[in-house]
């Protein structure tokens, strides 16, 4: 009896000690035993030494240590696109970067705390400027990223070849049987968005006249999915949507023309008739780090892209199987016209 | 003697007039919804006058929030010190440490499995969003323990503490988890800290109510016994109690991690850093293969430290020790062995980073296997939904939402009496009048209808299922797995195949309930089944009667007890998931939620929801349980 469980002890104690020499022999091969900390920046780069921002961009990874800068993802894949490039450059630049995954409006939040010093991408939201920028002074306005975003009401591509005069909406009364589903009964059916976005579709609907019923997909996951199948089995549907968005470059949605926004249309929202405004997305970034300079504050400051490159590198991510961080060294490659200029000048 | 024949003769002599009445009252409801349809109806206002002094609390709390600072440093500290303990480990520590903690107080196959385990974790590529996790985990877990097992104790032993505690426990444990992140961001804003008291939070009430129960359960002559002999009341709490209660509370502190692992996943909304995250950014980009492989590795966090602690908890019994076999000096020799190669091998290799020569992943599999699953059924899928939409939903919600308010508040109220008595009525009563006070009379009743039909078709499906467990150990044992896959993986996994299913609708919303609330509906009819006694089932057999009447006829009304726990259960679990259905369409009170949690000027009338939400689980809760037990007493004085 005693002498089993003793070989069994010694049969998971060879098991593991086979693992570890396993593990020894394929990454500890050819390292030096000595360090094993997360300190050895040195370890990686195999093509070339970078020493400072002006190498290239084979890695994400750079010598010194001038602090750490906590950049925030929003919850969509460009907001990932905008952090991936940035964070790959701020690190070859010398910094340690640290990301956090936040909603919009928790993510201000973290201006007060001191847990994000710079979102890198904003979309409007006039009630939170007012409270960390205007009164609260935690925050600060650095300018555009260079993304324009489009929000508005699509339809997939199928149907505009189907029914050409649906991109106009004086006609979409006309289609409204089409769009009726279980959840709007005798109305058409408008997927509203992921209720953390800028929206006011019931009013829309309301004050054109339509004969629509907003039905709230409830998340951003929920309207993509709608729409992927919408385009594959050829179900109509029409929703809120915006550019830059990854799946525009999956699937082909078309934009339908609402009356034309004029500035000041959208002042009072219980009466608001006209499309949403094109959105001239900006960053934030606390204003203590700001107040604290230096090489990352002029980077972000410099900061700035088109949607192309927002969506290329989106997309790699999305529907190119690829990790951010490889994404962002593609697009870096690739464009180096581009954020060279983002570099502080020494 | 005179009482018992009286309450015996109710049910006999008062049966037929009861019914007409009942007859009677349900046939002028539906006169009067005939007659005033349409009317004294309470449609939604967003600008309701509550939502905005809500509003006002937020800004005055915003205002004074420095307070609590200390409180969130304090929390934020300690768990930095567990991500310190355990990065200073590296992964080689950590499976080290794992296995030996098995080896001492499960053996050699807890040991290998926690091995296993945690190397799955590490091959995953997750490793370092694991640790973050346990971390997370661990904290709360210790805080949770340390406020419930004193508070467990106290309410063990004391009728009046416990009475007063139980509404409280109640409310926590049906405020739906994501309208609590609400107030916690507006108490301790974001980051590690808030996530780890939410997790407390929702992990405390059942450590307090186990831990309870296993002292009440200690018998009260042994007490007595005690007390007689002149024990202290400080030795009768240590000496007597407490070892004679180790298992509950072996389970109280195995159910508290099992109930933090599930909720530390969602706090991910609040910046909680983990395996929550590369869920979250999986939905995003609808990658239902890389949700899954950050669900399999939540799984497997679950049943690693379901297992670790399930052992150490026999361990601390001391009559399951001493069956042991085996010298201890050989476990404890092994053990050491394996924290010091554990701890050696940082010296080898990079410790900090798992390496990727055993990178397994989940991902491209389950893809290719979903987008076939939801392109060959989805037309099947989206007929079933039109169907049940169309036919049961839309009608019960429009009854709800279109009759007058008083006609519903009654027609309910009156029913909750005819079932369960006149104190339940009074519950419900006072629960229709806060939600009515809340001005969400309208969503709280889409809500409803939502989830009567979503409670019924669990109910439906656990108690097929669960009759087949009963009667086929084959069939049972298949069962068993799946059954703690689906209670284990977090919801988010499956709410993007149930969408490619069944479109963002609320009868999506359904599904997913009726995915999360199934298997505790299964266990517990199982359960009830085969508790029905040998001697009885062959009695029946033997009087000749057939499979099906041994069914209906003595199984199925002898573990009624069971059955309507499992309503109960099923109830509480299909109103626990209207916020996470809201995610994928289900609208009205789930929806409020997500709103106030998402945009500022909506943040009273997301609170409101969340309260409402737990008016209506106490509401569907004391109908349904007062149910089970006045029938019960009333099948005791009957027999």
């Amino acid at each position: 009896m005693r002498h089993t469980i003793v070989g069994r002890y010694l049969a998971v104690s060879l098991v593991t000690l086979l693992i570890v020499a396993g593990c020894a022999k394929s990454s500890g091969g050819t390292a030096a035993p000595a360090t094993a900390g997360p300190s050895a920046g040195g370890a990686a780069p195999t093509e070339q030494a970078s020493s400072g921002a002006s190498a290239g961009a084979a890695t994400c990874t750079g010598s010194g240590d001038k602090g750490t800068v906590q950049l925030m993802i929003n919850q969509w894949v460009g907001a990932e696109a905008n952090v991936a490039v940035a964070q790959c450059l701020l690190q070859q630049m010398g910094y340690k970067v640290t990301t956090n995954t936040l909603a919009e409006e928790v993510a201000w939040q973290g201006f007060s705390t001191g847990e994000v010093d710079v979102i890198l991408e904003n979309w409007g939201h006039p009630d939170l400027e007012k409270k960390y920028i205007t009164d609260g002074k935690q925050a600060t306005d650095v300018g555009p990223n260079g993304v324009t975003g489009i929000i508005g009401w699509y339809v997939p591509a199928w149907m505009v070849e189907k029914y050409p005069d649906i991109t106009d909406w004086n006609n979409l009364n006309k289609y409204a049987d089409l769009f009726k589903t279980s959840e709007s009964g005798n109305k058409g059916q408008f997927l509203g968005a992921d209720p953390t976005f800028v929206q006011y579709d019931e009013a829309l609907i309301s004050n054109l006249g339509l004969d629509y019923k907003v039905i709230f997909s409830g998340s951003e996951a929920a309207t993509i999915t709608a729409f992927q199948q919408a385009d594959k089995n050829k179900t109509p549907l029409i929703g809120y949507f915006y550019d830059p968005q990854w799946l525009l470059n999956e699937v082909k949605l078309d934009q339908v023309k609402l009356p034309p926004y004029t500035p000041g249309c959208d002042a009072d929202l219980k009466k608001v008739a006209c499309d949403y405004p094109p959105y001239v997305l900006n960053k934030i970034a606390r204003t203590a780090w700001l107040d604290k300079g230096g090489d990352a504050v002029t980077f972000v400051k410099n900061f700035s892209w088109t949607n192309a490159d927002q969506n290329e590198v989106a997309d790699y991510v999305t529907n190119g199987n690829m990790t951010a961080e490889e994404a962002a060294k593609k697009w870096l490659d690739a464009h180096p016209d581009v954020w060279k200029a983002w570099l502080p000048k020494s | 003697m005179t009482t018992v024949r009286a309450r015996l003769a109710v049910p006999t002599v008062a049966a037929t007039p009861r019914r007409a009445l009942v007859l009677g009252l349900a046939l002028a409801a539906v006169v009067a919804f005939l007659l005033f349809r349409g009317q004294w109806t309470l449609p939604h206002d967003d600008d309701y006058f509550l939502f905005r002094i809500l509003n006002g609390v937020r800004d005055t709390v915003e205002a004074n929030r420095t307070v609590l600072e200390p409180v969130r440093a304090g929390v934020a500290g300690l768990v930095g010190l567990f991500d310190d303990l355990l990065a200073s480990l590296g992964w080689p520590g950590v499976i080290a440490a794992a296995t030996a903690i098995g080896l001492i107080f499960g053996g050699v196959r807890v040991a290998l499995l926690a091995l296993v385990g945690f190397a799955i974790l590490g091959s995953l590529g997750l490793w370092e969003s694991s640790m973050a996790v346990l971390a997370m985990m661990l904290v709360a877990v210790l805080l949770a323990l340390g406020i419930g097992l004193p508070l467990g104790i106290i309410a063990g032993r004391s009728e009046r503490v416990s009475a007063a505690l139980s509404p409280v426990l109640d409310f926590m444990q049906i405020m739906p988890t994501l309208a609590y992140l609400t107030p916690i961001t507006l108490l301790f804003l974001i980051g590690v800290a808030p996530s780890v008291i939410a997790t407390l939070i929702f992990a405390v009430p059942a450590a307090i109510r186990i831990t309870a129960l296993g002292i009440r359960g200690v018998p009260a002559e042994t007490v007595e016994a005690a007390r007689s002999l002149g024990a202290t009341e400080m030795q009768v709490l240590t000496k007597v109690l407490l070892p004679l209660s180790r298992r509950p509370v072996g389970l109280a502190i195995n159910q508290t991690i099992m109930l933090a692992l599930s909720m530390v996943v969602i706090t991910s909304l609040i910046g909680a850093p983990g395996l929550g995250r590369n869920l979250q950014n999986a939905l995003s980009k609808v990658d239902v293969g890389a949700s899954f492989d950050a669900g399999i590795a939540i799984v497997i966090l679950a049943i690693l430290l379901d297992r670790l602690t399930n052992a150490a908890g026999e361990w601390l019994d001391p009559r399951e020790r001493a069956a042991r076999h085996g010298p201890r000096w050989v476990t404890i020799g092994a053990a050491l062995v394996l924290v010091v190669v554990g701890l050696a091998i940082p010296f080898v290799v990079n410790a900090t980073v798992f390496p990727d020569t055993f990178a397994v992943s989940f991902r491209e599999p389950v893809n290719a296997l979903v987008d076939w699953f939801t392109s060959t059924f989805h037309a099947i899928t989206i007929g079933i939904k039109d169907v049940a939409t169309t036919l049961v939903l839309n009608p019960m919600e429009s009854v709800l939402t279109t009759a007058p308010w008083w006609l519903v508040v009654g027609s309910i109220t009156t029913l909750a009496w005819y079932v369960s008595g006149r104190r339940a009525a009074i519950v419900v009563a006072t629960c229709f009048a806060l939600i009515i006070g809340l001005g969400l009379w309208e969503h709280s009743m889409a809500t409803l209808a939502n989830v009567v039909l979503g409670t019924l078709l669990t109910l439906g499906i656990g108690l097929v299922v669960g009759i087949l467990s009963a009667r086929h150990d084959r069939f049972r044992s298949f069962l068993r797995p799946v059954l703690d896959a689906a209670q284990t993986l977090p919801a988010f996994v499956y709410l993007i195949p149930a969408l490619a299913l069944f479109n963002p609708t609320r009868f999506t919303a359904i599904v997913a309930a009726i995915i999360y609330a199934l298997p505790p509906v299964i266990r517990l009819v199982d359960v009830g089944i085969r508790s029905v006694s040998e001697t009885v089932v062959e009695a029946a057999t033997a009087s000749g009667a057939t499979q099906r009447q041994l069914l209906w006829k003595v199984q199925l009304p002898m573990s009624r007890h069971a059955l309507l726990l499992a309503a109960n259960q099923g109830i509480v679990m299909v109103l626990s998931m209207v916020v996470i259905g809201a995610l994928v369409g289900a609208g009205a009170l789930g929806y409020d939620v997500i709103t106030g949690f998402a945009q500022g000027t909506d943040f009273g009338k997301g609170l409101a929801a969340g309260i409402a939400i737990v008016l209506l689980g106490i509401l569907l809760d004391r109908i349904t349980q007062a149910a089970g037990a006045r029938r019960q007493a009333g099948m005791e004085t009957a027999g």
